[in-house]
């Protein structure tokens, strides 16, 4: 299969992202600037983390007019797979490929740290693997999930929940939940179930010596479903 | 030329920690009055032209497509009356 890394001005973890899926899949893929297209034959379009334009006005919210986003909305409608980590989930919910918005974080604070993720739908392109609970890190400081009470009800009815943040055994509730997010929602994905946006970085946990190699269960499975 | 001024702002039911914060720091500062604080978004724009309802009709494109996110935030526009050139 053929993987693009989407490069806006500002992001800075294209190559940590670039490293992860060539170090899972052992094949090269593709760094693409936002000026260009992906490449044809592109499967996976992955929006990695930074500051895409310096978050000017809104996280995101000048990311998503980029030329490649032309070209990541034709992926995402023709069925390709989508994952925004971040920034590029950030990116994804201004573009309104996914429902929702980010705000900042409840206590204000940039947070930096490690936390659990509970797996709330498995089975996934995103999520094709037996662990339930995963331990990658967070780094942002707009990362406050919100959706309207009736927006949340149709995400949960409809299984459009992938992550929540959790406790080492898997509990959910206030004490576990970082930034404040509605739901201690962590990921979600599109109706169509190929479109994910996620605030921990899975490119962070790919090696024992980075502390964690839980995220690779997140590239394996998309690699593999999108190839 | 057209001169907008525009606001945008957090919807009532979206949690505002910034307002929060400050509120919490005027109070701290003395001001016992402060019952709340919302933080919003200023834009002072300017057009060419000289029709204020096209401008209206633009400015309300812009606001949907860019300046504000209407799942979190509201707008207000208010243009200045025409100025002769």
């Amino acid at each position: 299969m053929s993987t693009a890394v989407v490069v806006f001005p500002g992001s800075n973890c294209e190559k940590d992202t670039l490293r992860a899926v060539e170090a899972v899949s052992g094949r090269p893929a593709t760094l693409v600037w936002h000026k260009d297209r992906l490449p044809s034959g592109t499967r996976l379009a992955v929006l990695p983390g930074g500051f895409s334009y310096g978050d000017y006005l809104r996280a995101g919210a000048i990311a998503q007019f980029s030329p490649v986003m032309k070209s990541v909305i034709e992926l995402a409608k023709a069925g390709g797979l989508v994952l925004g980590i971040c920034n590029g989930f950030q990116i994804l919910l201004e573009a309104r490929l996914l429902p929702g918005a980010m705000i900042r974080n409840r206590n204000l604070h940039f947070i930096c740290r490690w936390i659990n993720l509970r797996i709330e739908r498995p089975g996934t392109p995103f999520t094709n693997f037996n662990p339930r609970i995963l331990r990658i890190p967070i780094a942002h400081a707009m990362g406050n999930y919100f959706i309207d009470g009736d927006g949340l009800k149709q995400l949960e009815a409809r299984g459009q929940v992938i992550f929540r943040y959790c406790s080492q055994s898997g509990d959910v509730g206030d004490a576990h939940n970082p930034n404040g997010s509605a739901g201690s929602i962590a990921g979600i994905c599109n109706e169509a179930g190929n479109v994910l946006g996620m605030m921990p970085h899975p490119e962070r946990a790919i090696d024992e010596a980075l502390g964690s190699v839980d995220g690779r269960c997140i590239w394996e499975s998309v690699l593999k479903c999108g190839g | 030329m057209i001169r907008a001024h525009v606001n945008v702002f957090l919807k009532p039911d979206v949690m505002d920690p910034q307002g929060k914060a400050l509120g919490e720091a005027l109070l701290s500062l003395g001001h016992k009055t402060v019952k709340r604080v919302r933080v919003g978004r200023y834009f002072d724009i300017a057009l060419e032209g000289d029709d204020p309802e096209q401008a209206r009709v633009e400015l309300t494109r812009m606001c949907e497509e860019l300046l504000a996110n209407t799942v979190i935030e509201n707008y207000e526009i208010r243009i200045d009356p025409a100025q002769k050139a």
